[in-house]
């Protein structure tokens, strides 16, 4: 980790705002120019949640900078949140169970 | 950062005196705290996937959220929340400028970009003042729901309740994000920074901004996308 500080600069900045906001335009050429005879909703909507992982992926390495920390902080963060995993999974349990009482 | 490389032997890492994280004790509080905030923000979104997919149909975010100021109709889905959207990447990437500047001790070039950070949260703001207000015209609150189902049927309620709580749980994060920046341009502008010797607080507040944008690219996709 020897380009931790000076590792960021101004044009590093630049690219990862036109990533991200090419990534946005992306989901809107996939929400309005494509129809859903060509691509059903399930496609489309794990498109928009893998690209909108990506996009969290750029925010949280680069601009909150966690890539260039130490890599023990970097577990400390990422690692927690396998709990959001386990609520997904209860959670889809539970909603099929409503779906079936309504 | 000096005090990190004194990491000698494995046994006095945790006896104090170092930086086992590399980083100081406020910026591992305020990673500390963004990760509970994650937690609530995925609480808040999960409830609201359990409550969409288990309904029998749901309102189409399309013809809800299909408005733009000044214009009349209700056919332009997706181009205000898109607006939003760049306002709110926008002002991050101000912010990540503010944070570098503040690396080079460059205090005009931190005010600068902390006002353009400023602009960016208040004009989102106001963005959402103004859709809230107009769903609200249409009879779209808490607890009343205007809006048809896919399938014609009168719509869910849980769809605005959810749409009102979390837009709400997240324009009071930016609104708070707004008020430490603030705080924080006075205190560049004050010199305190320049007395301590170190520009960390913006990166601080820096990182919270950032997680306001995080949070907002998620709504936006399960909001306004599927």
């Amino acid at each position: 980790m020897s380009h931790e500080t000076a590792s960021f600069q101004k044009k590093d900045i630049m690219r990862v705002f036109w990533v991200l906001t090419a990534i946005t335009a992306v989901e809107f050429i996939i929400a309005l120019a494509i129809p859903s005879s060509f691509m059903s909703k399930d496609i489309k909507n794990f498109l928009y949640i893998a690209l909108t992982i990506l996009k969290a992926f750029y925010i949280v390495a680069y601009f909150m900078h966690l890539k260039f920390e130490k890599i023990n902080l970097i577990y400390s963060i990422l690692l927690p949140l396998v709990f959001i995993i386990g609520v997904i999974a209860a959670l889809m349990n539970e909603s099929n169970y409503w779906s079936i009482v309504r | 950062m000096a005090s990190t490389t004194a990491l000698t032997g494995k046994k006095h890492i945790w006896d104090g005196g170092t930086e086992p994280y590399g980083a100081s004790y406020g910026k591992l509080m305020m990673w500390f705290f963004l990760l509970s905030d994650a937690f609530s923000f995925s609480a808040l979104l999960l409830a609201y996937a359990a409550l969409r997919f288990s309904a029998p149909s749901w309102p189409v975010p399309d013809d809800v959220f299909a408005a733009i100021p000044f214009v009349h109709g209700n056919h332009f889905p997706l181009v205000f929340v898109g607006i939003m959207t760049f306002i709110l990447i926008a002002s991050s990437v101000t912010m990540v400028l503010a944070v570098e500047a503040g690396h080079r001790g460059a205090k005009n070039e931190v005010v600068k970009w902390m006002i353009w950070t400023i602009i960016g949260g208040i004009a989102f703001l106001s963005c959402q003042a103004w859709e809230w207000t107009h769903l609200h015209h249409d009879g779209a609150w808490w607890g009343s729901n205007p809006f048809a189902n896919a399938d014609g049927t009168p719509g869910m309620v849980n769809f605005t309740n959810l749409f009102f709580t979390i837009t709400g749980f997240h324009g009071f994060h930016v609104f708070s994000g707004v008020l430490l920046n603030v705080i924080v341009l006075f205190m560049t502008m004050a010199g305190v920074f320049d007395r301590r010797g170190t520009y960390e607080t913006i990166e601080k507040v820096g990182l919270y901004w950032h997680f306001v944008d995080l949070v907002w690219v998620f709504v936006f996709t399960f909001f306004y996308l599927i």
